[in-house]
């Protein structure tokens, strides 16, 4: 398997997905500088979090048309898995990838901690690891992860088994309480309806190594290595 | 050309900065304000051979690029 990390003027958790790629892969992913206008041959693209282009116009926006993402969506349309974490999740729902849209948190502010997450689908490369109604801890770093689109596509989004993840209460109920930006029926994570494509605001690279304090976001990477290997 | 894009959440969409705005207007005690909704404008200077194409262009531009069309409206003005 082949991984690519995609590097952004404003990525910062471009080394971390790094680091817990080569923990599962045994080797190094190819980090892609956002000039390219053609990628290698790969079989995971992962678009990291950060900040890309200083969140000009709207978070995510500058960088869905920048040279690479073209041949980024290209590659998820070819099936091609891709992995779009937080600001990443922004990108691809930009450049229409996924549905809907990453508004500023309800609350208006930066929220940085662990979050429990109930998983909703486990029947993809990225999720087969975990368990359908297993809760996972991850943690979020995001000003604006409050999911929203329209009620046809959310219905629609529901009703394909797109959902991957909810914000939960630790024993897997939802709560309001336990929904951190206001994201609407708790969403954290969709799929695109291949389920090829991943969008999610939690950082599983983040809780990947037992020296971090958590190791359930190495079961993304251990899983997609499996199933692409 | 000038060309001024108005753009603004869609009705029903929550707009946390415009609802923490109209609680600051309320304690700097202007009571009468309903609601507050906040929006971006974007001028641009381009070159164009009408305002009719002006308008053709500028709408290109904010459906690929200056709105979301998910959560925004957007209203063009040109003045030739």
């Amino acid at each position: 398997m082949k991984a690519g990390v995609i590097v952004f003027p404003g990525s910062n958790c471009d080394r971390d997905v790094q680091v817990a790629l080569a923990r599962s892969l045994g080797r190094e992913p190819e980090m892609i500088w956002h000039r390219e206008a053609e990628l290698p041959k790969l079989d995971l693209i992962v678009v990291p979090g950060g900040f890309s282009y200083g969140d000009y116009l709207r978070c995510g926006a500058m960088a869905a048309h920048s040279p690479v993402m073209r041949e980024v969506v290209a590659r998820a349309r070819a099936g091609t898995r891709v992995l779009a974490i937080c600001n990443g999740f922004q990108v691809v729902t930009e450049a229409g990838l996924l549905p809907g849209v990453l508004m500023t948190n309800a609350s208006l502010s930066f929220i940085c901690r662990d979050v429990d997450l109930r998983v909703e689908n486990a029947g993809s490369a990225f999720t087969s690891r975990y368990a359908t109604g297993q809760v996972v801890r991850m943690p979020i770093a995001h000003h604006g992860g409050n999911y929203f689109t329209d009620d046809d596509t959310l219905a629609r989004i529901e009703g394909g088994g797109q959902v991957a993840f909810r914000y939960c209460a630790p024993d897997g109920t939802l709560r309001e309480d336990a929904n951190p930006n206001g994201s609407c029926n708790a969403i954290a994570g969709i799929f695109n309806e291949a389920r090829t494509v991943l969008g999610m605001m939690p950082h599983p690279e983040r809780l990947a190594d037992p020296a971090l304090g958590g190791t359930d976001g190495r079961a993304m990477f251990d899983g997609l290595v499996e199933a692409l290997s | 050309m000038k060309a001024r894009v108005h753009i603004t959440l869609r009705d029903g969409v929550l707009d946390p900065q415009g609802k923490t705005i109209a609680q600051a207007l309320g304690s700097l005690g202007f009571s009468g304000v309903n609601d507050v909704r906040q929006g971006k404008f974007i001028e641009l200077d381009i070159e164009a051979a009408s305002a009719a194409a002006a308008r053709a262009e500028v709408e290109r531009m904010c459906s690929q690029l200056l709105a979301n069309t998910v959560i925004e409206n957007y209203q063009i003005e040109i003045e030739s």
